[in-house]
C-alpha cells in the first residue's frame, strides 16, 4: 500500500496549502484591528467577537448577503433549467449551425465582464430592471448559461447512446425518458454544474456593484464599505470574508452526493 | 459514433439562444460602435475609422503588457492542470473523507475575489502573515511589495491556491462518472496503475478537462481583481496583466473609444488562443480514445 501512503501525505500537504490562507483570515475576524496589525500570531491574543457583531446587528451588512443569495439562486435556476435540454440537444444530435452556436456561447463566456458594464447599465435603465435582484441574476446569466451548457455537454456525452435507444424502444417518451431516466445518470453532472453556477455568481462583483444600488446591493460591494479614509478595516473584512464562504460550503455538502457518487451505469 | 441530424433538436437550444441573446448582442454591439468613434461628448461623436486599432497595436506598453499576461496564464495552466488531476486522483472516492475533503477543497473558489487579494495582502506580510513569517524565517529577504519577481510568484501561488480546486472538482467528478466495468476490464487485462491512468482515466476525462484548461486560460487572462488589491500592478509593473492596463486606459484617462477598440482586440486574442486550444485538445483526445481497454470497458458496460 505504498502507493495510498503517498497519495494520503500528497493530500494532506495540498489541504494544508489551502486552509492555512483561509486559517489566517477567520484568524483576523477574531481580532481587533490594532491587534492584527502590531504582532503576529498563531492564536487571536484578545479574542473578540466585536467583528461578527457589527455584521450581524447592522442591516446594511446582512441584507447584503440576503440579495447575494436571491439573485444567486434565481440565476442557478435559471441557468440550469435551460442548459439542461440544450446540452442534451448537443450532446445528441446534428442540426444546422450546431458548432457555431455553440462556440458562439462560449465566446460570451470568454469576454471580460468590463465590456458589459456601460450597455447593460443603459439596458437596465431602460426597461425598469435596475436596483432589482432579477438585473444581477440576468446579467450573470451571460456566463453561468455558457459554462452551464458546456459542463453539462461534457457528462451527457459520457453517457453511451444505448441507454437513450432502448428506453424510446420500451416506449418511454422525450420528456419522461429525460426527466426519470437521463437526468438520475448525469446527477454527478448537474451538481458540479450547480456548484459552478453558484460560485460564478455569488464571488462576481462588477456587474452586481454596477446594476444594484440600495434595494439589492450584494455582499461583494456592501464589503467595499472596509476601505475607509482612515484605513482598511481589516477584522471586519475577515469576518466578512468567513461568513461568505458558508453559504457555499451549504451548497457543496448538498452537492457532494451527486460529485462523488457519480453515475451507477452497471445498475441501470 | 456519429450523431444523427435532427433539426427539432434547436427547440431544445432556443431557450438558451434566447437567453444569452438578450444580454450578450446588445453589449457587444455598444463596444464595436464606440471602438469606431471618438467620443467627445454624448452629443458629438465623429466616426474615426481604424484609428483607435491602430494606435492600439502600437502602444509598446501594451506589448509588455500582453507577454506578461501570456507568460501568466501559461504558468497558471502549467501548475494547475497536473496538480488539479493529481488532487482528483488522490481524493477518497466514498465515505464521509470524500464528502469532508471536497468541502475542505473547494472553500477557497467560494471567497469573493477582492478578499482573497486581501487575505494575500496580510498573509504575505512578512511582519505580521503567516507566509512571509515563515518565508523569512527560513533566510529568503521576501516582499511581495519590493521585489517583482517575489510579486509575480506570489500573485501565481495566490492564483494556485484560489482556482486549483476548480480544475480538481471537474476532474474528480469526471473520475466517478467512468463506470467500474471499465476497471474492471483492465484489471482482468492486467493493466498497470499507469495504464489504466493513460488508457481509461485520461481519456473519459477528456471532456472535463478541456472545461478546466479553457475555463482556467480564460479567466487568468482576464485576471483582475486579485493583482490589483495584492499588488496593485507593482512593483513597477510586473504584475500589471491586460485588464489592469485596460481598465487604466477606460476608467483613468476616459478614453472610451481606444478601451473599446482594445477590449476587442482583448476579446479576439482571448478567442483565437481557446479557439486553437480547443482544437488540439479535440484533436489529441480522439487519438488517445478507442484503445483496447476502453473498448472493452464499453463492451462490459453495455
Amino acid at each position: 500500500m505504498k502507493g495510498a501512503h503517498w497519495r494520503n501525505v500528497f493530500l494532506t500537504s495540498y489541504l494544508v496549502f489551502a486552509l492555512l490562507p483561509i486559517y489566517w483570515m477567520v484568524n483576523m475576524s477574531f481580532r481587533t484591528n490594532e491587534d492584527i496589525l502590531s504582532s503576529f500570531s498563531f492564536f487571536p491574543k484578545h479574542f473578540t467577537w466585536a467583528n461578527y457583531a457589527v455584521i450581524f446587528t447592522d442591516p446594511a451588512w446582512y441584507s447584503g448577503y440576503i440579495n447575494s443569495l436571491i439573485y444567486v439562486a434565481i440565476n442557478m435556476v435559471i441557468s440550469v433549467t435551460v442548459a439542461l435540454p440544450a446540452a442534451y440537444a448537443f450532446s445528441r444530435y446534428r442540426f444546422l449551425g450546431d458548432r457555431h452556436v455553440f462556440f458562439w456561447l462560449l465566446t460570451n463566456r470568454m469576454t471580460p465582464p468590463a465590456i458589459f458594464l456601460l450597455p447593460f447599465f443603459q439596458l437596465y435603465s431602460t426597461v425598469g430592471l435596475m436596483d432589482t435582484h432579477l438585473a444581477v441574476a440576468l446579467a450573470h446569466l451571460v456566463f453561468n448559461v455558457p459554462l452551464a451548457v458546456w459542463i453539462l455537454e461534457g457528462f451527457m456525452s459520457g453517457i453511451p447512446r444505448e441507454i437513450d435507444e432502448t428506453a424510446y424502444i420500451d416506449g418511454y417518451t422525450f420528456p419522461r425518458f429525460f426527466l426519470k431516466i437521463f437526468l438520475p445518470l448525469i446527477k454527478a453532472g448537474i451538481g458540479v454544474t450547480a456548484f459552478f453556477c453558484f460560485m460564478f455568481s455569488w464571488v462576481e462583483l462588477l456587474l452586481a456593484r454596477t446594476l444594484t444600488s440600495v434595494n439589492a446591493k450584494p455582499i461583494v460591494a456592501t464589503m467595499t464599505r472596509t476601505v475607509s479614509a482612515s484605513g482598511m478595516d481589516w477584522a471586519v473584512l475577515a469576518a466578512a470574508g468567513v461568513l461568505t464562504i458558508v453559504p457555499g460550503a451549504i451548497v457543496i455538502w448538498f452537492v457532494r452526493h451527486y460529485i462523488a457518487k457519480g453515475f451507477a451505469m452497471g445498475r441501470v | 459514433m456519429i450523431k444523427p441530424v435532427n433539426q427539432k433538436a434547436w427547440w431544445l437550444v432556443l431557450p438558451v439562444v434566447i437567453c444569452v441573446a438578450f444580454s450578450a448582442i446588445l453589449p457587444l454591439m455598444t463596444v464595436v460602435n464606440y471602438s469606431v468613434q471618438d467620443i467627445i461628448s454624448p452629443e458629438r461623436r465623429v466616426f474615426v475609422g481604424t484609428e483607435w486599432f491602430v494606435s492600439v497595436l502600437r502602444d509598446e506598453e501594451l506589448h509588455s503588457a500582453m507577454v506578461r499576461q501570456l507568460v501568466y496564464s501559461f504558468a497558471v495552466l502549467a501548475v494547475e492542470v497536473p496538480l488539479g488531476i493529481a488532487l482528483a486522483l488522490a481524493m477518497p472516492a466514498a465515505g464521509w473523507r470524500a464528502s469532508a475533503t471536497l468541502v475542505l477543497v473547494a472553500l477557497s473558489l467560494l471567497i469573493p475575489w477582492n478578499v482573497v487579494g486581501t487575505i494575500w495582502q496580510i498573509f504575505g506580510r512578512s511582519d505580521i502573515g503567516l507566509l512571509g513569517a515563515a518565508l523569512q524565517a527560513i533566510g529568503l529577504e521576501y516582499s511581495y511589495t519590493g521585489n517583482p519577481t517575489h510579486a509575480w510568484l506570489t500573485v501565481l501561488a495566490m492564483d494556485v491556491w484560489h482556482w486549483t480546486p476548480l480544475v480538481a472538482l471537474l476532474c474528480y467528478a469526471g473520475l466517478r462518472a467512468i463506470p467500474d466495468a471499465f476497471y474492471q476490464a483492465a484489471q482482468i487485462d492486467g493493466a498497470s496503475r499507469l495504464a489504466v491512468f493513460r488508457y481509461i482515466q485520461l481519456p473519459k476525462l477528456r471532456g472535463v478537462l478541456m472545461i478546466a484548461v479553457l475555463l482556467r486560460f480564460m479567466d487568468s487572462f482576464m485576471i483582475y481583481t486579485e493583482p490589483f488589491v495584492l499588488t496593485g500592478g507593482g512593483p513597477g509593473n510586473a504584475t500589471t496583466f491586460l485588464s489592469q492596463y485596460l481598465t487604466q486606459k477606460a476608467v483613468g484617462q476616459f478614453d472610451l473609444g481606444p478601451a473599446a477598440a482594445f477590449s476587442l482586440i482583448y476579446f479576439l486574442i482571448i478567442l483565437l488562443f481557446c479557439f486553437v486550444l480547443y482544437n488540439w485538445m479535440q484533436r489529441v483526445g480522439t487519438h488517445s480514445t478507442g484503445t483496447a481497454a476502453s473498448d472493452a470497458g464499453e463492451r462490459g458496460a453495455v
